[in-house]
């Protein structure tokens, strides 16, 4: 049936305008999701070949891979600054939050087509700006960009001004994105579609959403007083002009720490449907789940002084910091044990989507486990800064969003292009990818907790063992890395069209009663939502 | 992790080790959890999925469980915060200034004896000398003292982090940061700095050596004489030996 309605769909609604109008000025969320998707893919290649030229110079002590640490400081900022926001959040709020967000409700594009166009045309430059970065060296100040270092006392070069010019270019598609993501899911939801009968993957891009326009704000302020800092004269975080470094890591972390679950909240959800769908059942606890990530969001932000506190903050802010944190834990528990009772009694396919679901759970079980270890500030005394702390956010980060951008590649694969992925290279690239992650980051527990110091380009003989280990383990990764490409290579090479609902039963949403690829224009007539 | 050689490190690992096993036996769980549903429920296993999707007795329990445990884990952890915070009868007090990329450690309550600990470059180390770990200067602090620590920096922030003592503080220009350490043990103790502070980060360790407390007071008495022309900000002196490292980093 599937392919006769295809085609039917193609001469109604397909109207697809020249390459350059389509591509360069498009209006159409399907068009602008694919767009971002590809500039993930980018970005993420950019930043995973940063990863692997690190674990190339750690592979033993005393190496010369980087000769020199103003280039290895560089590299390890432009790292976490692509990874953040080139690759993870295009890939789950760009890329499917545009493809899906209509689809799922039923609405024929976004709110603001056009607006939706600049929050990605935004990006290549920005993009362009951290590469001068990166290329002329400059920004050796960390991800954190913590003054004094990065300002013009100690990062003298336009590198570093080209850096934080990204991140203002990045935070502002973010931040029109995220108005255009909150206008859609409010106003544009099919009749019948009541927020709680909303698809979990809604709910998260709608809690993603608020906190990208909560936290956005407060990072462009930060880093706009640091620009003035650099280059005005301006004193805001220079105790020799009165001002207070601690003043911008108070700033930064009011986003960065909603920024982590801006990174993870959209992975939330696409793991809820991925679940669902393989276990033929609907989500367990839907209502504790939707809320779940509500708790999470609102609590993302009362918890940012916890990455501070060894920055001489008050013993009893402290102690609050860490309660608050603590108290994470709940939220997120109700989440993994939900997941995990929606499997239970269902009937469990394990297709390459369903792996990464699951391997996302074991992960971000690990990541979240040792979130609680560093929430108490007694222990974060000796493993902040650690290599603890890289694993616990590459468990986080580099696994569980990661793992829930390919859960989610691999469910919708044959949605967007209409071909399917090719199921043993699929399952190939899980095993290669959850090998090599494990192996890369699970060490590097043991070296945080003996003491080996994060961003250093060399390390005393002691370390010498898991740094082995962890780099051997990035390789394997990077291997993985390319089998993806060849996954994706196979599937838009594929003769084989598919069905509108390939995965049969146990996928209820929206997106499935529509074509695979869907027309050019869905949902010309609203649907009806029981 | 490494051994204990004072109070606060010691009290870090009790915690550290209830909380581990702790979040080792959650895990597990999870992890055994999946284990048996992918096996029991599997599509040939189980061919007939359930419909069930409430449950609100567990949906309580599971999360009032995890209540329990975080309060019975933050008990202790407010306890070591506090702890942790200061000492309220500091016997030394030791000033650690962090500069790129060099320690200073000054003694006010002795002459103000003050002094610079630099890294021994790679090409400059004797036999049995740890790499990237050895200093010409070692901080020098008695053992069985409680000792206040106040951190300070003279341009960006760095970390004073000694892991076997269970002490770290940034090193923040303009503020002065206090809390204290304590050694149990005679011992060379290892630390390194610990937030991004540029180039030659990974190269301005921390060598704390603990010694009895005649001893200690020896080494005052010489150092004082040793370090009397000293001044703390040299920069003449200190520029100079600054770039020997840096290009020792490079070079060798």
């Amino acid at each position: 049936m599937s392919a006769t309605t295809h085609d039917h769909a193609h001469d109604h609604h397909d109207h697809k305008p020249g390459f350059f109008v389509r591509w360069l000025c498009s209006t159409n969320h399907k068009d602008i999701g694919t767009l971002y998707l590809c500039f993930a893919v980018t970005g993420g290649l950019v930043g995973g070949i940063l990863s692997e030229i690190m674990r190339a110079q750690l592979n033993f002590p005393g190496n010369h891979v980087v000769t020199d640490g103003q280039a290895w400081n560089t590299i390890i900022t432009s790292h976490g600054l692509l990874m953040i926001f080139f690759s993870v959040m295009p890939a789950l709020i760009g890329g499917f939050g545009n493809w899906f967000i209509p689809l799922m409700i039923g609405a024929p594009d976004m709110a603001f087509p056009r607006l939706n166009n600049i929050s990605f045309w935004l990006l290549p430059p920005a993009f362009t700006l951290i590469l001068i970065g990166l290329f002329m060296g400059e920004s050796g100040s960390g991800w954190t960009l913590y003054p004094p270092l990065s300002n013009a006392t100690y990062e003298t070069g336009m590198g570093m001004d080209c850096t934080l010019f990204a991140l203002h270019l990045a935070g502002a598609s973010s931040l029109l994105g995220a108005i255009n993501f909150i206008t859609t899911i409010f106003n544009m939801r099919a009749p019948g579609m009541t927020l709680h009968k909303m698809p979990l993957f809604i709910w998260a891009m709608l809690v993603t959403a608020f906190l990208l326009l909560l936290s956005i704000p407060v990072l462009a302020g930060a880093i706009t007083m640091l620009i003035c800092d650099r280059n005005f004269g301006t004193a805001f975080f220079d105790p020799a002009g009165g001002g207070d470094p601690v003043l911008f890591q108070h700033l930064f972390w009011f986003f960065g720490h909603p920024e982590v679950y801006i990174m993870i909240v959209p992975g939330f959800g696409i793991i809820s449907h991925v679940i669902s769908t393989f276990s033929k059942k609907p989500v367990f606890g839907y209502l504790g789940m939707a809320y779940a990530m509500v708790a999470i969001g609102v609590i993302g932000f009362v918890v940012w002084a916890h990455h501070m506190f060894i920055s001489g903050i008050d013993v009893d802010t402290r102690a609050y910091f860490m309660a608050a944190t603590l108290v994470i834990a709940v939220p997120t528990g109700i989440k993994i044990f939900s997941w995990i009772a929606t499997m239970w009694g269902g009937s469990i396919e394990l297709k390459t989507p369903m792996l990464w679901a699951i391997g996302f759970l074991f992960v971000f079980t690990i990541g979240g486990v040792t979130g609680v270890v560093l929430a108490n500030a007694g222990i974060d005394e000796i493993v902040h800064n650690t290599y603890y702390v890289v694993a616990h956010f590459h468990y986080v980060l580099s696994l569980g969003a990661v793992f829930s951008i390919f859960a989610g590649f691999y469910y919708w694969i044959g949605k967007m292009s209409g071909h399917q992925y090719p199921e043993f290279w699929g399952k190939v690239h899980f095993w290669l990818t959850f090998i090599g992650v494990n192996l890369t980051f699970f060490p590097q527990h043991f070296l945080g907790l003996s003491g080996m110091p994060r961003r250093y380009p060399d390390y005393p003989q002691a370390f010498a063992g898991w740094n082995f280990v962890s780099s051997i383990g990035a390789y394997v990764g990077g291997v993985a890395f390319l089998v993806f490409l060849y996954v994706v290579f196979r599937t838009f090479t594929s003769k084989e069209h598919v069905a509108d609902n390939y995965w049969g039963d146990g996928a209820t949403t929206l997106e499935w009663t529509v074509s695979s690829p869907p027309p050019f224009h869905t949902f010309a007539e609203l649907p009806r939502f029981r | 992790m490494q051994a204990a050689y004072g109070p606060l490190k010691r009290d870090e690992i009790w915690l550290h080790d209830i909380v581990l096993v702790i979040i080792t036996l959650i895990t597990l769980f999870v992890g055994g959890l999946l284990v048996w549903v992918i096996y029991r429920y599997n599509a040939a296993r189980n061919p007939v999925p359930s419909r069930t999707s409430h449950n609100t007795i567990i949906e309580v329990l599971w999360t009032v469980i995890p209540v329990v445990i975080l309060v019975g884990i933050a008990i202790p952890s407010f306890r070591l915060v506090y702890y942790e915070d200061r000492t309220h009868d500091p016997q030394l007090t030791i000033k650690a200034t962090g500069h790129q990329w060099y320690w200073e450690y000054t003694y006010p309550d002795n002459n103000n004896i003050d002094f610079s600990s630099y890294i021994i470059p790679d090409d400059q180390l004797k036999p049995g000398q740890l790499r990237l770990l050895t200093v010409d200067n070692e901080l020098v602090i008695p053992i069985n003292k409680n000792i206040r620590i106040l951190t300070t920096s003279g341009d960006v922030i760095h970390s004073f982090f000694i892991p076997a003592l269970g002490v770290q503080r940034y090193a923040i220009p303009g503020r002065t940061i206090e809390t204290w350490m304590r050694a149990d043990t005679v011992g060379t103790f290892y630390g390194e700095c610990n937030q991004i502070c540029g180039t030659n980060h990974s190269r301005m360790p921390i060598v704390v050596r603990a010694v009895p407390e005649q001893e200690f007071n020896a080494w005052l008495a010489q150092a004082k004489t040793k370090f009397a022309n000293a001044t703390p900000q040299a920069p003449d002196t200190t520029s100079e030996p600054r770039q020997q490292v840096a290009s020792a980093g490079v070079q060798h």
